[in-house]
């Protein structure tokens, strides 16, 4: 009798160390989903868009011959503008391969070169307008159905090009000539969006999330401060203080969706802002930053210890004075790492700023905060949304830069609340 | 342009005046306020006036420019006014040279002209005012200066009243939020009856923008984009609630403090990715391996499935599940695990049946914002969850959302009054509603929960 008894107890208790034992494996298991799905993501877009750091370019030489460009050196720059400069980027190509004669495979052929070389050329005439008549070396890009075919024909990948066989073997002499090869993709950190995706870049869409996040911070930062302020240290526990509070909490959870209805319905269409604009983006990622920054800064302001209130006031200062010159002071970190965070969440917002119309086609990089641009996440949402093949790598890359400015954030706000805890002990 | 000269003039102006007040004051001996107080109490005397009519200036669009040109438009032509947003903003388009060669008619040319002129002289008007207004805040408060002048506590009154103002723009918003939403919503129910959006299962929003064009009449019943949302939000639950909870009590209960150290923030780092970046992963990565795993077991499913878009953003929000379950898991007093533990339960017979019960309102709260996350979550879908308005339970197929809908109908040219353009803000307030009854409801959990063992 006592033995079964202990024999059931046993496996009970096996049973039980068993249960035991697989809970923490769910545990575990949970941990290792999450983690290899963050990491599946980023390796996803990693490998995706690393390629687009580095563009293909082929150095030719352009004969700038006066009559075919249909200017001279002496011309206007508005007459060099419209100087036949596409003639000439062809011609560059064409002195290799003297045997192509038919003009569709002309046209073939220079489908190899991007509209890249023309603006070179064109660029080159506009900043040097002595050099018509002479013959320049140059080193342009080629077009995006070939650096797809080539980038992968040197990983060693089979890819279904859109280049017919004809061209491949075009290509395959240009590359035994040595004068194809890869470099590094300046044009895609300087230039603006493009229809052309070897020549698009997110040169205007940085500039333009820089000009929005600078408006989001003049908005968010002060009034942000101000508030929490006015919260933690005057109000008294009134009903209009308790309704602010609840406010903030909700405001924190509304979908950014509904931000961008606001924006539409009253910055656009009652203040009449500018449509497209960083100015009108700055000022609804603002509205969804404010909450972010009054709690952090009122957790902030929260640490500091009444002491120094106390210190403040028996020297005679006011209760202005003892918060602007005591305890801003020592809540200050704490409320900048939650600005930097707050900027980061609207660093990568997108919602909002596609109904206001910050998805507009803008070819060239905004001027100013009230000129119409579109931001780095709305460029990977167009670039995304665009059929050509070409964006894909784009669109994955402009995504590392977005997640480096993120990381480059996060660290700057860690470092922030790090030196600072240092100093203060 | 025109805008930064008259930042530059303001800041200038509010400089000058602050600082001849400052150096009024050093000249003096015996004062009552520190010279600093006097110059900050001159400078924010020309600040508020003009702050004051800088505000008027934002408002005068609406209230003085647009009516003005609309009754150029209707006095000779009374059919232009069929859509008076969509005329208007095409004139201040042309006026800001956006559509150059566009042939327009005599009217709208008169109508531009009048824009022209009118903007230019509110705007003068404005500027005049403007700079008028600080300098006579100057005298006002020059002419108050002697040395017995109480600056500081003028100062600190007006910084106090300052303070309460910028408090008062989260109410502000939360109202601006509210009324836009319910304006533009009651101007949507005079076209649609309220009950055909509740409860009608037809959305096809393209609606002839004249009379005399073909094209669909447009119906805007909504219960498919419910269905589609809750579907989505569902399998993102699936999701995200295993994974988020199983990692939740292991950091909570089994892990050393070091893994919890890094394992906390990095699952943190999946809420703080870009939503257009999981938006691209879903269309480009999920979707099409969800399409060929369908394939090779004979099922056919759409190249924007519900439930590409569904696992992704289950991962976006595993963290929202796990980081404030971990929060309350860990603040479930240890004496009641010690309990449990002496009376012989194992460790996991402790969580299940002491901890989580204990903690579960916090958590139940946690799932809420995660879910309400879900409902209001909008690039993925955009990006990946398409615009068929499906009613279907089968995640393979293609359903559309309530944010989807709003961010298509909203994104391009606009006109404020055909039904299309205004169901944006009735889904937006049902939106806007639903979310903040999760949010509420949860939040009060939270309180009620954290009271308990306070």
């Amino acid at each position: 009798m006592r033995n079964e008894d202990s024999l059931y107890q046993k496996k009970r208790d096996r049973r039980r160390l068993f249960a035991d034992f697989r809970f923490r494996v769910y545990g575990i298991l949970g941990l290792v989903l999450a983690g290899s799905a963050l990491l599946f993501l980023l390796g996803n877009i990693f490998s995706t868009g690393y390629s687009a750091f580095q563009q293909t370019v082929i150095t030719l030489e352009f004969n700038l011959d006066a009559e075919i460009l249909g200017v001279t050196s002496t011309a206007s720059p508005a007459e060099r503008q419209e100087a036949n400069a596409a003639k000439v980027a062809k011609n560059g190509l064409y002195v290799l391969f003297p045997e192509v004669k038919k003009s569709k495979d002309k046209r073939n052929l220079t489908k190899l070169l991007s509209l890249g070389a023309e603006l070179d050329i064109r660029d080159l005439l506009i900043d040097k307008p002595e050099s018509i008549g002479s013959s320049v070396t140059l080193t342009v890009p080629m077009s995006s159905d070939v650096d797809q075919y080539y980038k992968a024909s040197l990983r060693g990948e089979q890819f279904q090009s859109r280049l017919d066989e004809q061209q491949k073997k075009w290509l395959q002499i240009l590359i035994d000539k040595k004068i194809v090869e890869m470099q590094f993709n300046t044009d895609f950190f300087t230039r603006a969006d493009s229809r052309y995706p070897e020549l698009a870049g997110i040169g205007g869409a940085v500039v333009g999330t820089i000009y929005t996040l600078l408006i989001c911070l003049l908005i968010a930062f002060p009034l942000g401060v101000a508030a929490a302020i006015y919260l933690e240290e005057f109000s008294r526990d009134s009903f209009m203080a308790r309704m602010v509070e609840a406010n903030i909490n909700n405001l924190a959870a509304v979908p950014s969706v509904i931000f961008g209805l606001l924006g539409l319905a009253v910055i656009l269409n009652v203040f009449g802002l500018p449509r497209s604009t960083p100015l009108a983006g700055g000022i609804v990622l603002a509205l969804m930053t404010l909450p972010t920054i009054i709690i952090a800064c009122r957790s902030a302001i929260k640490t500091v210890p009444p002491s120094i209130r106390e210190a403040g006031m028996a020297m005679g200062a006011s209760p202005i004075q003892v918060t602007f010159h005591h305890v801003m002071p020592a809540a200050m970190s704490g409320t900048l790492t939650g600005t930097i965070i707050g900027l980061a969440q609207a660093l990568g917002e997108t919602a909002p700023l596609l109904m206001i119309g910050m998805v507009a086609f803008i070819a060239n990089v905004p001027g100013a905060p009230s000129d119409p641009a579109t931001a780095l996440p709305v460029q990977i949402y167009l670039w995304a949304e665009s059929a050509e093949r070409g964006f894909v790598e784009k669109t994955a890359a402009a995504i590392m830069v977005i997640i480096v400015f993120l990381i480059a954030m996060n660290l700057l706000a860690v470092l922030i609340r790090n030196r600072t805890r240092i100093s203060n002990k | 342009m025109s805008s930064l000269l008259t930042v530059m003039i303001a800041l200038s102006l509010i400089f000058l005046s602050g600082f001849r007040g400052w150096y009024r004051a050093k000249k003096e001996v015996d004062l009552h306020s520190r010279p600093f107080y006097h110059g900050v109490n001159h400078g924010l005397w020309v600040a508020l006036p003009m702050l004051a009519v800088a505000s008027l200036w934002l408002i005068s669009e609406s209230l003085i420019i647009k009516p003005s040109v609309l009754s150029v438009l209707t006095k000779d032509n009374q059919e232009l006014l069929a859509q008076p947003e969509f005329r208007y903003l095409e004139i201040t388009q042309m006026a800001e040279g956006l559509l150059d060669g566009k042939v327009v008619d005599a009217a709208t040319t008169k109508a531009l002209e009048r824009y022209i002129s009118v903007k230019k002289n509110t705007d003068v008007t404005i500027l005049i005012l403007f700079v008028a207004s600080g300098l006579i805040g100057f005298r006002g408060v020059s002419r108050r200066f002697n040395t017995s002048t109480p600056a500081r506590e003028q100062v600190e009154r007006i910084v106090k009243i300052l303070l309460a103002a910028s408090s008062g723009v989260a109410v502000l918003t939360t109202a601006g939020i509210v009324l836009a939403l319910l304006f533009e919503t009651l101007r949507f129910f005079q076209q649609v009856p309220f009950i055909d959006f509740l409860f009608g299962t037809q959305w096809s929003p393209q609606m002839a923008i004249r009379a005399d064009q073909v094209g669909s009449s447009g119906a805007f019943g909504a219960l498919p984009l419910f269905a589609g949302t809750l579907l989505i939000a569902f399998i993102a639950m699936i999701v995200a609630v295993p994974i988020g909870l199983y990692s939740a009590i292991y950091l909570a209960e089994y892990a050393k403090p070091k893994l919890r150290a890094f394992a906390k923030p990095a699952l943190e780092i999946l809420a703080g990715i870009p939503t257009v970046v999981y938006g691209f992963f879903a269309a480009l990565t999920v979707a099409p391996m969800i399409v060929d795993i369908c394939e090779a077991i004979g099922l056919s499913a759409s190249s924007e499935s519900a439930l590409a878009a569904g696992l992704v953003m289950g991962v976006m929000i595993i963290p929202f599940v796990s980081s404030l379950s971990e929060d309350v898991i860990s603040a479930v007093p240890q004496s009641l695990r010690d309990g449990s533990l002496a009376m012989g339960a194992t460790k996991a017979e402790t969580i299940r049946k002491v901890v989580l019960p204990s903690a579960l309102p916090g958590i139940v709260s946690a799932l809420l914002l995660a879910f309400s996350r879900a409902i209001g979550e909008t690039m993925i879908v955009v990006m990946a969850a398409g615009l068929a308005a499906n009613m279907t339970a089968n995640p393979l197929e293609s359903v559309t959302t309530i944010t989807a809908q709003i961010v298509t109908t909203l994104v391009g040219d606009q006109s404020f009054d055909s039904p299309k353009t205004l169901s944006a803000f009735a889904l937006g307030l049902t939106l806007f509603c639903f979310t903040l009854m999760l949010n509420v409801f949860a939040l009060r959990v939270v309180r009620k929960y954290r009271e308990q063992y306070a």
